[in-house]
């Protein structure tokens, strides 16, 4: 228990944070663990015997490796929430099971599971200054775990030093911005040593320029003391920047789990692709006839395929139009917005599904003649980036 | 700026030439009456000037018997009350099933009016001729001895009327009570939850502290409404509460104006600015020390 003590006593410099090559050195993670989901489902029953009840989490499986850091990602409503609440315990599954790793911690209360959580409005406590709120925690510690004042104070310490607020102990949190509140949440979260983290929408609060700032952040905490953490958030960008892997959820059931890049290059069904990505993916609805993608209203196919013939959902990433004089794609050119680093590219096409069609062009191409190519632009497609999902079931087919 | 002072004064106005007439010349006027010897209300004539109403009242034994019962009704009554109405409202807020209709329940006593209760009060302490009352007869059965509620010995009127206040004021205290607590944000909980708080710590360093100002405005005008208790008394013990020994000082200022050995305005008006001096002296105490105990 003196390890925190150490630390203040060998200072600032030394003090390292689980780092390989100095493990036993005051890292805030118990140890690392691994967390199993097992068939996990949550239903709430219906209010009354005639209204159905819902099923919010349905047989979630998946596995988080020691000390990753994982999102749930998805649309409200998705159950992404639910199942944090449940791996923190304060949700009971209706089915399934939860490990920590070879433990099964499904039955057990919150309080024994060893986790910390920073929720969405932080829930400091209001009437405590931030040194009493980052040290409350370890005030329910018992028996041979009990710490006393003096180490209390040099574990908040701690824990305040790696969050940076070391400056606003004395405060109270109505005295502190959105981010140091997160801040302070964070070190009230770590200071009992958790397995794991969980953090739910944890950057909703803060405007955009502090949720850049903050989520950079928070990956650099998790690295440093390398807890298993959890992530909850319904911003596709922030779960692609932070994650080692996200999971992404739609009503309830897991559509796609994997590296960020990987979901994005290669979602498995019409939601996901539609999910990930700014601007979003550009969906048409089109045909597979003898091998060649056709948008519907078009005589000419825009791509081979090696696929039966059906009718689909053809979806292009922004990113996947090349301009190109003889491209096989012709849209109605609407504008064009010049934002430096690139352009993007705004056109029309009576098979698209939106209101516009954006594609995202390099400023290094010779885009300037496309403006007088008479009301059209011609695109050739990228391949990585056009996508074909069944009309009915929108699975991916290629 | 200046104008919009002057129309914010313009607002007030109407409310502050009622609290004017009503309240604040009133209280101007029973001053000048408590230093007015001998005030005759019919005649509007007086004998001289000094602090005779005060010297007579503070040696009048049926003033000192209202003070002493006032000041244990107070000290008896706003801790018992304040504490039982948390407990109860905490517990109605931890039920799950049922809460509403035990709400409606604890609110009942609100809506009834004081004599009625008065008169089931009667039934379950009072000894006449036929009965020893319901509380009695539970007394007897456990093998006690019989008392006299009503008319027996002091402590006994005294255990009555503090049981009756308490019965009395509680509903209400439930109410806002209840209110307080269901204010509380959960994610508080959720987070104590998380970190292990065992339930006696949530209570006393989350729950109390976020509902400390309700519980201090019930403190401050439970203490005010106990000083001024008097209808209670009425209730139980009748209207002549002098010979009953159950007087409150209000029920004194009453007994000078009105009462049978009424027509002594002065004196019911210096009665009635001692009163004013205590209720304001605990009242600027409650609000000092709330100022430390209380976070905003």
């Amino acid at each position: 228990m003196n390890r925190p003590l150490n630390c203040l006593l060998e200072g600032l410099g030394e003090c390292s944070w689980g780092f390989p090559e100095a493990p036993a050195l005051d890292s805030f993670v118990r140890d690392n663990m691994k967390i199993t989901l097992k068939d996990l489902t949550k239903k709430f029953p219906g209010r009354s015997r005639r209204e159905s009840g819902v099923t919010a989490v349905d047989c979630l499986n998946f596995e988080i490796q020691d000390g990753e850091l994982i999102s749930l990602l998805g649309p409200s409503g998705c159950g992404k929430s639910t199942t944090l609440m449940m791996i923190c315990g304060l949700l009971t599954p209706s089915d399934g099971q939860i490990f920590f790793d070879e433990e099964d911690v499904t039955a057990l209360p919150p309080e024994e599971r060893g986790v910390g959580v920073v929720s969405q409005n932080y829930a400091l406590y209001p009437h405590m200054t931030v040194l009493k709120n980052i040290t409350f925690p370890m005030g329910n510690l018992k028996g041979k775990d009990r710490l006393s004042r003096e180490e209390m104070n040099a574990r908040a310490m701690e824990a305040a030093r790696l969050v940076q607020i070391e400056a606003l102990l004395d405060r109270r949190p109505a005295e502190l911005s959105g981010g140091q509140q997160q801040r302070v949440a964070i070190a009230r979260a770590l200071v009992k040593k958790p397995r794991v983290l969980l953090m739910d929408e944890p950057l909703s609060n803060l405007d955009a320029r502090l949720r850049l700032q903050t989520r950079e952040e928070i990956r650099r905490i998790q690295k440093e003391t390398g807890v298993t953490t959890i992530f909850v958030t319904h911003d596709q960008e922030e779960a692609m920047s932070i994650s080692d892997r996200i999971v992404v959820m739609k009503a309830g059931l897991m559509q796609q789990a994997g590296k960020p890049q990987d979901v994005y290059d290669d979602p498995v069904n019409l939601f996901v692709a539609k999910f990930l990505g700014t601007p979003p993916v550009n969906v048409f609805s089109g045909e597979i006839r003898s091998g060649q993608l056709y948008l519907d209203g078009d005589d000419s196919p825009i791509f081979p395929l090696d696929c039966d013939d059906r009718k689909v959902w053809a979806a292009i990433r922004p990113e996947g139009f090349a301009l190109d004089p003889e491209g096989p794609l012709k849209l109605a050119l609407r504008g064009i917005e010049v934002m430096g680093r690139d352009i993007s590219v705004l056109s029309g096409h009576p098979a698209f599904t939106g209101e516009t069609i954006r594609s995202i062009i390099p400023s290094v191409e010779n885009w300037r003649g496309i403006d007088s190519a008479g009301g059209s632009v011609r695109f050739s497609l990228h391949p990585g980036k056009t996508y074909c999902f069944d009309r009915e079931s929108e699975e991916r087919i290629i | 700026m200046e104008y919009r002072n002057r129309r914010a004064w313009l607002y007030l106005l109407p409310a502050f030439a009622f609290l004017l007439v009503f309240l604040i010349y009133p209280l101007f006027d029973a001053a000048v009456y408590s230093l007015q010897e001998g005030y005759n209300s019919a005649s509007q004539s007086y004998y001289g000037v000094g602090l005779y109403n005060f010297s007579y009242i503070l040696h009048d034994t049926y003033f000192l018997q209202a003070v002493k019962n006032t000041f244990l009704m107070v000290i008896i009554t706003v801790p018992i009350s304040t504490g039982l109405s948390l407990l109860i409202a905490f517990a109605l807020s931890s039920i799950q099933g049922l809460k509403k209709l035990f709400q409606t329940i604890f609110f009942l006593p609100y809506v009834t009016n004081t004599l009625a209760v008065g008169l089931v009060f009667m039934i379950l302490f009072k000894k006449t001729a036929y009965t020893d009352g319901l509380v009695n007869l539970l007394i007897t059965r456990l093998g006690g001895t019989a008392v006299d509620f009503i008319d027996g010995p002091y402590w006994a009127r005294m255990f009555v009327m503090c049981f009756y206040i308490i019965w009395v004021v509680m509903p209400f205290k439930i109410l806002i009570l209840t209110s307080a607590l269901a204010s509380v944000d959960t994610n508080y909980y959720n987070a104590a939850r998380v970190d292990g708080t065992s339930a006696g710590r949530i209570f006393f360093r989350i729950t109390l502290p976020m509902i400390s100002p309700t519980v201090f405005y019930l403190i401050i005008t439970g203490f005010i409404g106990a000083f001024k208790e008097y209808s209670d008394a009425v209730a139980l013990f009748g209207t002549d509460l002098n010979k009953a020994g159950m007087n409150t000082i209000v029920g004194y200022i009453y007994d000078m104006l009105y009462g049978d050995s009424g027509g002594y305005p002065s004196y019911a008006s210096a009665a009635a600015i001692l009163l004013f001096l205590i209720i304001l002296t605990i009242t600027v105490g409650n609000l000092l020390s709330s100022r430390k105990a209380v976070v905003h």
